[in-house]
């Protein structure tokens, strides 16, 4: 499994000139495109790439919050935990959709579906309460709406 | 090529791209700092080193340690503006680090004996201050061992993938640099455990005792282009041959 990282991220690293450690963003930005989050083995072949110490790779990825050192689902679920969404039940759906998938905010299935993630405000006030699938904005959403939206994606999959 | 400033009213004269802090005590002049050391770039983290710079008729507060000189600038390294706002910071800084000894001495130096702010609850390396001057150390040995992890009030030292590194050699140059003396160090006759790793000592052939760490040993040899047997012996005993030898010198 971990070769198969290898080849991939060697793939990626391709794009990018050797020995340039001002190019790491970028080349983080490439790996998590290719993998959805960052594995341990590509930013090691990332950092021996960029002739940069695997610390400061790590602090980078570590640094910004669009980085995820953790796999991530296919399906990305975000609850916008804003105030407008707040006060118009945000706290019901998540819990409605962490009871769906049967994980905690912030984690991931076991079989990579998917990812429930919080947001502090997505701008979409008056749409609120509002959950974001996979990019798509669905607005003055029910628990009862979400869970059939994550049941249709679920559907999907297993045909 | 000098650099003509004045310091507290004093003619100073000092190299062009020195930094203020090694100018203004080079001259005599007191400045207080915690994540300062001459060996590597400095940052200004812990901002205790700040002085009043006059700079082209405007006046600023600023950490002297990263500031360059530049001619003319009319320096002060003590007032009561520095002083209210260095004891400030260190009231931050304590409560940030409330076993720290340099930080308690420096912080009752400037009257504050108890911040008013909670105490940080840091369990991952408590009183640590964020300087990151055993960041830049671990760099600056060639190791790279060490960085920040993390943004904001999650940031902490440590270590990339929060694991033991292979680029650790155990030379605890981040423990002796540490001002608050936050990194845990264990030592015993023939090993060192720092940073979830141990390492064995390379022991004096003559009396035993540890001389370096065998990573260290191994680094610093192949990095440094030393002789094989250069960390044989401990210092006292280099020291004890090496005049051993000079005695039989004919004079």
């Amino acid at each position: 499994m971990s070769t198969a990282i290898a080849k991939q991220a060697h793939a990626v690293l391709k794009n990018h000139p050797r020995d340039e450690p001002s190019a790491l963003v970028n080349v983080l930005h490439d790996i998590q495109d290719e993998f959805r989050y960052l594995p341990e083995e590509a930013l090691r072949l990332a950092s021996e790439h960029l002739q940069i110490s695997t610390a400061q790779v790590f602090g980078v990825a570590s640094f910004f919050k669009g980085f995820h050192l953790k796999p991530r689902g296919e399906h990305i679920c975000t609850v916008c935990m804003g105030t407008a969404c707040h006060v118009r039940g945000a706290p019901r759906l998540l819990e409605q959709a962490e009871r769906d998938l049967g994980i905690s905010s912030g984690q991931t299935t076991p079989d990579l579906q998917f990812t429930i993630e919080e947001v502090n405000c997505v701008g979409a006030c008056a749409l609120g309460p509002l959950v974001i699938v996979d990019g798509e904005y669905n607005g003055n959403m029910t628990p009862h709406r979400l869970t059939k939206l994550v049941n249709k994606i679920q559907k999907k999959k297993g045909k | 090529m000098d650099v003509k400033l004045k310091i507290n009213d004093v003619e100073v004269s000092a190299q062009k791209g020195e930094y203020l802090l090694d100018v203004a005590r080079k001259a005599g002049f007191e400045i207080p700092s915690l994540c300062h050391h001459e060996a590597v770039r400095p940052i200004g983290s812990c901002r205790v080193c700040l002085v009043e710079v006059v700079a082209g008729g405007k006046t600023s507060l600023t950490t002297s340690c990263n500031y360059v000189v530049e001619p003319g600038i009319e320096v002060t390294t003590d007032s009561e503006l520095i002083h209210k706002m260095r004891a400030v910071n260190l009231e931050l800084l304590l409560a940030r680090a409330p076993g720290a000894r340099r930080v308690r001495d420096l912080a009752a130096r400037y009257g504050v004996s108890r911040p008013r702010f909670a105490p940080v609850d840091d369990n991952w390396l408590p009183n640590c201050i964020l300087c990151e001057l055993c960041v830049r150390v671990c760099e600056h040995q060639g190791h790279s061992a060490l960085s920040t992890l993390g943004r904001g009030d999650q940031k902490k030292i440590g270590l990339p993938f929060n694991r033991p590194a292979e680029s650790c050699v155990g030379c605890g140059a981040c423990y002796s640099v540490c001002p608050t003396e936050c990194i845990l160090m264990k030592e015993t006759r023939t090993n060192r455990t720092i940073w979830g790793q141990t390492f064995d000592f390379v022991p004096c052939k003559e009396c035993g005792a540890p001389v370096i760490t065998e990573k260290h040993r191994d680094f610093a040899i192949k990095n440094q282009e030393l002789p094989e047997n250069y960390y044989d012996l401990c210092e006292a005993c280099k020291q004890a041959a090496a005049s051993k030898r000079f005695a039989s010198v004919a004079w």
